[in-house]
């Protein structure tokens, strides 16, 4: 049988072991996409890892949505398929124009590696689905630019189509209106800045993410 | 008149004439250069070797001890462990940023090249008072400069030290360790072989940073100020984005069999890659170094030789395994470049073309054999001023909360959870790692602990018996997470060693971590020593620092931790003293900041003993939290205890404020819930270990009978603030 989840691994990436080792100690399957790749195929769902791809220069994810499996990436998307990006992955993701808004430097310009509580504001996405509504889970976040930013417009539209899925209980960086994590209007992309696999394990402080990673591997078996 | 050329690369006449023995005639430029940074104090350890030798290394899983790239123990699972320590002092004094950041680059490649996957990153830092607006500048620079690179390079930066003082202000300590693990049988080393086999530099192309950076920077002490930015070039400049690539086309050629050997290039560059590989592996080699790809243009011979460029390495392959190697770079974006040839014979010669004219003709041994070996005199400095016989506190609550420092201002600008090994992080009495397979991922449901410690104080009292404690206190970091010691590795940051005290504190110093890690059964893998920490002729404080690798044999819950909870009885295990010399109080009140009195005694057979009770008490799950009394004395421990559960204690009995502040080792305070008292007691009685019942967590005040009574608020508002507010002054250059 074939590999379900694709992990993408451009150089740089560094948190595509700790999302494959976490998915397959769920008894999922998991394959690496090499960024250099045009195709996706075989797999049921996408998750864009952590890390800093092509070294963050320039900006994070601004080299890396160039990569030739971004492409492919974003026809797998339109098609329906799950897309989600953690931390630098929601970066990419919002650089190739899979999710509106920005990330910039958190406010006080420092790097925050630290365990954060984030509210679940919508469970209407393949992230969310299997949380309960108003939860508050306790996720590590790690980043230097993980402060969203979008324009009024937008974020009006994010609100009214209820596409903010995590909100940060005591914001850590900035973000506007809270935002830790939000969804594409089909409900079938998400970038969140949080890092639900380093919350897989009790020994680890945390096991909070592993809501939201079920939630994913029951979107496949759903879709597929 | 013209000062020759031989000192001006810092080679002294005597050494310039052995250069000539050698050869058999006189050197010409490269030749003097390439001599002049592999015979430097940084690479040569001219003057430490006699001493160093006096370490015990040896254990029967120690698979690689000290003089490889680092030290690799065997950890069972068919899983071997590779630490090592450096320092990047000298370049992190002048460019904290660059210097601090190619430190961690440095100490990674070290661990990759001996097959390793990195999995773990400590930085024991050391700098000037946070009230001097330079220092803090150094501090928030080195801060960044681990931040910036050890992140985005992704390996996690798990915990460290930060020691602010004023013997630091302008020299700071910037040492890094790292951990990595490797599947047992793909252990390779630093070695050339095989006739014919090429040399591929692998990674950045070469410019004229870091050149002489080993013997300029690392090997001298500061003058003024001009003299400090004249230095500044000789700061490499780190890549990170590159190093990674680096990391994982290394590996990946490692796991394929593909590389005969593997050398990083660090201090001295390709000089001293190419002539530690020949010379390891009993063979010569020709370097092209036409051949090496330059950052800029007009570069001479002896430039391309001695750049200390970052993230470069250096592949033993065979020819028919050249293809395979080219194409996994290719993928990885690393450039890759056949640059020499392995040689019958011992010669390390430097071509200008693989048949083209020769620039150098070296025996590639010499560089490092017959590199100078100094028995540099040895002199007991003045002691320092005793304690006055009669102190008085005069404010113990105050001077508890004047020591207290949360560094998580620090911490939390590093990565600290990557791999997700971390069960505890920075800020624990030791380090806590899952350990997994490196290649499989298999949890072997066991651990390893790592901890990092030094003391200056203790060492400029007493540099043997100060050693000997700093080594005590790791042991006892460890045993309060549970974990037994098997490898240590030392950073052994040091003055001028021209200054015979300097020399006699070195040797003290060897003497006493020999005595600690005999007592242990702790073998020392690997090392570092740094020299030169002066500024204007004045030397640091002796500042030994060890790093303590520890296995957990069962690790399914996280360690007690640094806490206590409401109700649970608050326990000293260990003996009890009030001697307050060589500690942080007594410098504070009375040697205007400078270390004053003698050391307290130190039993190492007991210290062992209580090392392993409390290992056992851990282990058997049996305190609700723990931690070791040390730099600060009792009060500090109470006060962090205080501030990280943010609950207080009603404690007495104590014989005076002595006993808050004396710094004597071999105890731990440990929170016991009540039905568990008995149990501890006898085991502490049985073996032989004092216990003393200090009284019971809870409430909102910390309260020591007749000594100190402050608000639980008051404790975690001085412990949470120090470090933010100190730094929100500013900084300057």
């Amino acid at each position: 049988m074939s590999a379900r989840i694709g992990v993408v691994l451009f150089p740089g990436s560094n948190c595509e072991l700790d999302v494959q080792e976490v998915a397959r100690a769920a008894g999922q399957e998991t394959t690496i996409l090499w960024h250099g790749d045009r195709t996706v195929d075989g797999v049921d769902a996408v998750v864009i890892p952590g890390g800093f791809a092509h070294g963050d220069y320039l900006r994070p994810g601004a080299i890396a949505r160039f990569s030739p499996v971004m492409t492919a990436i974003e026809e797998f998307a339109a098609a329906g398929g799950p897309v989600v990006g953690i931390c630098n992955g929601f970066q990419v993701l919002t650089e190739a124009g899979l999710l509106p808004g920005a990330l910039q430097k958190n406010r006080g310009l420092r790097f925050l590696c630290s365990t954060v509580e984030v509210r679940v504001e919508s469970t209407n996405s393949v992230l969310t689905s299997g949380a309960e509504s108003g939860t508050t889970l306790r996720l590590p976040v790690n980043h230097f630019e993980g402060n969203y930013t979008c324009s009024a417009e937008t974020l009006a539209m994010l609100r009214s189509e209820d596409r903010v899925v995590l909100r940060y209980v005591d914001n850590p960086n900035g973000s506007m209106d809270d935002i830790a994590g939000i969804c594409s209007r089909e409900r079938n992309v998400v970038g969140l800045m949080p890092h639900p696999e380093r919350a897989s394990s009790s020994l680890l402080g945390s096991e909070d993410g592993l809501v939201l990673l079920q939630s994913l591997y029951r979107s496949i078996s759903r879709s597929s | 008149m013209d000062v020759p050329l031989h000192r001006s690369l810092g080679l002294t006449d005597d050494e310039a004439a052995d250069i000539v023995r050698i050869l058999g005639r006189e050197p010409n430029h490269l030749e003097l250069a390439m001599y002049a940074v592999m015979w430097s104090e940084h690479c040569s350890y001219k003057s430490s070797r006699v001493h160093l030798k006096r370490l015990p290394t040896e254990a029967p899983w120690v698979l690689v001890g000290p003089g490889e790239n680092a030290g690799v123990v065997d950890v069972g699972d068919d899983i071997a462990a590779a630490i090592r320590i450096e320092s990047h002092n000298h370049p992190s004094a002048i460019e904290p940023y660059q210097g601090a950041a190619t430190g961690v680059g440095g100490i990674l490649r070290d661990i990759f090249t001996m097959g390793a996957r990195p999995i773990a990153l400590m930085d024991p830092l050391r700098f000037g008072p946070l009230d001097d607006a330079r220092s803090r500048w150094i501090l928030e620079g080195v801060v960044s400069g681990i931040s910036g690179y050890g992140n985005s390079v992704g390996v996690p930066t798990v915990g460290g030290e930060v020691v602010c003082d004023e013997t630091y202000a302008e020299n700071p300590l910037v040492n890094v360790l790292c951990l990595g693990l490797l599947p047992t049988d793909r252990l390779v080393l630093g070695q050339a072989s095989g006739v014919g086999n090429l040399a591929v530099l692998l990674g950045s192309a070469t410019g004229r940073d870091g050149i002489g950076g080993v013997s300029v920077l690392a090997s001298a002490g500061f003058g003024d100020e001009e003299t400090e930015q004249a230095k500044r070039p000789s700061v490499q400049v780190g890549d990170p984005f590159e190093e990674k690539r680096l990391i994982e086309a290394c590996l990946t050629l490692l796991n394929a069999k593909l590389v005969v050997g593997i050398q990083d290039l660090g201090g001295a560059g390709l000089t001293c890659a190419t002539s530690e590989t020949a010379s390891r592996g009993g063979v010569g080699m020709d370097v092209d170094v036409s051949a090496v790809p330059l950052r800029e243009r007009g570069m001479e011979p002896f430039e391309t030789m001695t750049s200390e460029s970052q993230e470069r390495m250096l592949a033993i392959v065979t020819p028919d395994d050249l293809d395979a190697v080219l194409s996994i770079c290719e993928r990885w974006e690393v450039r890759a470049t056949v640059i020499g040839r392995v040689t019958e014979g011992g010669r390390l010669r430097i071509l200008d073309g693989f048949a083209g004219e020769v620039l150098a003709d070296v025996p590639a041994s010499s560089l490092h054999d017959a590199a100078p070996l100094y028995d540099r005199p040895l002199r007991r400095p003045d002691p320092v001023p005793a304690i006055p016989d009669h102190v008085d506190p005069v404010d113990p609550g105050g001077d508890l909360l004047a020591m207290l420092m949360d560094t998580t201002w620090v911490s939390s600008q590093y990565d600290h959870q990557l791999f997700l090994n971390t069960v505890e992080g920075p800020g624990g009495d030791a380090v806590v790692l899952r350990l997994k397979h490196p290649e499989t991922g298999v949890e072997t449901g066991r651990g390893l602990a790592l901890t990092t410690d030094g003391n200056h104080r203790w060492c400029a009292v007493d540099p043997r018996g100060g050693t000997a404690m700093v080594v005590s206190e790791a042991l006892l970091n460890l045993a309060c997470v549970g974990a037994r010691p098997v490898a240590l590795v030392n950073c052994l940051n040091f003055g001028n060693p021209e200054h015979p005290e300097v020399m006699w504190q070195l040797s003290e110093a060897i003497d006493g971590m020999s005595a600690a890690c005999l007592a242990f059964d702790t073998p020392v893998v690997g090392g570092n020593v740094s020299l030169y920490n002066e500024s204007r002729g004045r030397d640091i404080d002796p500042t030994p620092v060890v790093g303590l690798l520890g296995v957990i044999d069962r690790l399914d819950k996280p360690p007690p931790g640094v806490v206590w909870s409401e109700g649970d009885e608050v326990v000293l295990i260990g003996p009890r003293t009030a001697a307050l010399g060589a500690s942080r109080w007594a410098a504070l009140h009375h040697g205007d900041g400078r270390p004053v009195g003698s050391l307290p005694d130190l039993d190492l057979l007991l210290h062992g003993v209580v090392a392993r009770t409390t290992r056992a008490l851990v282990v058997d799950d049996l305190l609700g939290g723990i931690h070791d009394v040390a730099d600060g004395g009792l009060a500090v421990t109470l006060g962090e205890m205080v501030a990280r559960s943010g609950c207080g204690a009603r404690l007495s009995g104590m014989t005076g404020f002595g006993e808050l502040f004396a710094e004597g080792g071999s105890r731990v305070v440990a929170a016991v819930a009540s039905a568990n008292l008995e149990e501890v007691e006898r085991r502490c009685v049985a073996a032989g270990v004092p216990l003393t019942v200090l009284g019971r967590a809870g409430g909102s005040r910390l309260v020591v009978d007749d000594l100190l009574d402050l608000e639980v608020s008051a404790v975690a508002a001085a412990w949470h603030g120090t470090l933010p507010e100190a730094l929100a002054a500013g900084a300057t250059h």
